[in-house]
């Protein structure tokens, strides 16, 4: 399992960035006691490389079977203008839906692991959407995600509490993330699953590969957890159950802070004017080229506001100075998949198709009745956009009133 | 600064299909292309060596025609290549693929940075870059738009979701790197690839580099393959035409039902 060769030096310097306060110096040699969850920390700092984990003797060892519950890996958020203010990050909800399904399905438990500088109550919010238990870790080293920091505590979570399935946003976070743990205790993980299911007690992750032509069905059968990072926007929310209530574990980890081993020097959020950003909006309203002007593309604007939602634009109508590039969805923008994607005079170029085809609902408006848009939107509409949008403004607009 | 820049041959994933038949993946035809990410990651790795001098080697894991990649690169101005390939290999998945390479680049020797594409573009899946920094033991700084270096330090500009980051890292540390927006894939000049042709290049096996086999291949890889299959087909469009009212009323009726409006 975990081993202390000759090469030690007795320096001690495993000791204090230990988590679980697992080492102690005898005889100036390093030994671990049962409290070792094996993530790893010690290894990372050793000087004369004297620590060795043996990953396959370890995973032979594992009882598939002892591992039970499902697992969703919260991801916090910066409050936009509110300094230190963290929220949960919509996704996480996706999440615990999804999670919330499987765990019935397997009739165990569902279980969020909250990693925190400070809780800020948000056990109840993870409970009214479905958690049983939170595992929280609180420790002001967690301050911001950081790669060592975080993955350290999340491995030795999973080795203390042995969970059947963890689930991971496939966000920059849980991309980051996900296949450190992974790599780290030799087990199985899908990327960017778009759909999950429960057959013959394993997990089944399916997910696109080349660039969506293609699907696939991955397991995991020999190794635990069964570890998938999971798009956003794919997975309903379900309702909330106002008043149900998870169980929070507290876990106790002590984060040395030379385990941080990148710093950060400065961090931009950039924002909407509404604060919403078009990867995470339920809803995108979209022109191209078919708007003629930036003024007419304006328009766009005040329908987006009216419904919530996030203005994106094709390559095209960026290239021309209608968007600015940061809103461009495609192949060399952003990919989007929200709830409703209103393409408005939008062609429908392969390199834009790629960048919205995951929408739930595609509505395309455009002249041309033979636009390739047409081919992914669910519904198409032939007409003029410079009549139909303002038409769609006037009337929510009189519902507001 | 000796950069190690991580390749992959990939088919030209815009063109790939799949029988439907059969399941089976339609590869004849396609062409083999060096990841475009990894190749946005060599460039920047190149552009360092330029201003600060170094040395660029390029690893690779894949079958014999993979040569093709490395060659590639050796041609666009890296110094050394090296190919891992053996049977021992075919069917890795992120995990296995990232210990065979984290192994390959123990062998090459001192390293103090080690460049990825963000992700290849026939799995998407940004798994391997971080699964060779954790066999390592060594940090990671993932999506990077563009990677320099400070005196002693490397800093980086990163995406972060909402926006992105600078950050400093001391060597050794892996980057993944983001194909950045306005990137056009350089070729090499005839002289380029002549010239290419005498760099050292070097084809390891598993023994070479000390992988143990349990951890390899098909059998060493915790993930598997169940099925494949192609996406589903979206029904065609319902479409409509009328009036812009009539047009306005039917689009307004179709957020009403998503409730996506109030009734």
């Amino acid at each position: 399992m975990i081993e202390v060769s000759k090469k030690c030096i007795g320096c001690g310097k495993c000791v204090p960035v230990c988590p679980f306060a697992a080492i102690q110096m005898v005889d100036r040699l390093a030994v671990m006691n049962e409290a070792c969850t094996l993530c790893g920390a010690c290894v990372q700092v050793c000087p004369v490389k004297a620590i060795t984990i043996n990953r396959e003797e370890a995973s032979a060892r594992r009882d598939l079977s002892s591992y039970k519950g499902v697992w969703v890996y919260v991801e916090l958020m910066d409050v936009p203008g509110k300094g230190h203010g963290k929220k949960i990050r919509p996704v996480t909800l996706e999440l615990l839906s999804a999670g919330r399904k499987l765990a019935d399905e397997l009739g165990q438990e569902l279980c969020a692991v909250l990693i925190a500088e400070k809780n800020q109550g948000w056990e109840k919010e993870l409970g009214e959407y479905g958690a049983d238990k939170v595992y929280l870790a609180e420790h002001p080293e967690f301050f911001e995600y950081n790669t060592d920091v975080f993955s350290t505590a999340v491995i030795g979570i999973i080795n203390r509490h042995k969970p059947s399935v963890m689930l991971y946003p496939a966000s920059i976070q849980g991309r980051d993330l996900a296949p450190r743990v992974a790599a780290s205790i030799y087990v199985g993980l899908t990327a960017d699953c778009t759909a999950l299911a429960i057959r013959d007690g394993l997990l089944v992750q399916s997910r696109p590969a080349f660039g969506g032509n293609i699907m696939a069905d991955i397991l995991s059968p020999n190794s635990r957890p069964q570890m998938a990072t999971v798009r956003p926007n794919v997975m309903k929310i379900d309702e909330p159950r106002p008043g149900r209530t998870a169980i929070v574990v507290r876990e106790e980890i002590k984060i040395d802070k030379n385990l941080r081993r990148v710093k950060v020097l400065e961090r931009k959020l950039a924002h909407d004017k509404a604060g919403a950003k078009i990867e995470e909006a339920r809803v995108v309203i979209s022109g191209g080229r078919g708007l003629k002007t930036k003024e007419k593309f304006k328009m766009l604007e005040d329908l987006s506001a009216l419904l919530g939602g996030v203005v994106g634009a094709s390559r095209a109508a960026v290239d021309m100075g209608f968007k600015e590039k940061t809103h461009q969805v495609g192949q060399s923008g952003t990919t989007v998949s929200p709830k409703l994607y209103l393409a408005c005079g939008i062609s429908g170029a392969v390199q834009h198709i790629v960048g919205m085809k995951a929408s739930d609902i595609i509505v395309a408006v455009n002249k041309d009745p033979n636009a390739p848009i047409f081919n992914v939107a669910r519904h198409g509409v032939v007409g003029d956009v410079h009549e139909i949008v303002p038409k769609l403004i006037e009337t929510l607009k009189k519902k507001g009133k | 600064m000796n950069i190690v820049v991580c390749v992959k041959q990939v088919p030209d994933s815009t063109e790939v299909k799949i029988n439907p038949e059969t399941g089976h993946l339609i590869r004849a035809g396609v062409p083999s292309i060096i990841n475009p990410y990894d190749h946005a990651a060599l460039e920047n790795a190149l552009k360092l060596k330029k201003t600060y001098g170094g040395r660029v080697t390029l690893i690779s894991m894949g079958p014999p025609q993979a040569r093709s990649v490395v060659q590639m690169g050796l041609a666009l101005g890296a110094d050394e290549g090296v190919l891992l390939s053996d049977m021992a290999f075919a069917g890795s998945d992120t995990w296995s693929t990232s210990y065979a390479l984290a192994k390959g680049i123990a062998k090459i020797g001192k390293t103090d940075a080690i460049f990825c594409g963000m992700q290849a573009i026939d799995g998407d899946t940004a798994q391997t870059g971080p699964g060779i920094a954790q066999q390592l033991g060594i940090p990671q700084v993932t999506f990077c738009e563009h990677v320099d270096i400070d005196g002693k330090n490397f800093i980086a500009r990163r995406h972060i979701d909402g926006g992105h980051e600078i950050v400093e890292a001391r060597p050794p540390v892996l980057f993944t790197i983001l194909v950045p927006k306005e990137f056009s894939p350089r070729c090499p000049s005839f002289p380029e690839i002549h010239g290419s042709v005498k760099k050292p290049y070097h084809v390891w096996t598993a023994d070479d580099i000390g992988a143990e086999k349990h951890y390899l291949g098909l059998k060493g890889s915790p993930t598997q393959v169940s099925r494949i299959y192609p996406p589903p087909q979206r029904e065609k469009a319902e479409m409509f035409s009328g009036s812009a009212h009539e047009a306005a009323e039917h689009i307004l009726a179709i957020m009403r039902k998503g409730q996506f409006i109030a009734e």
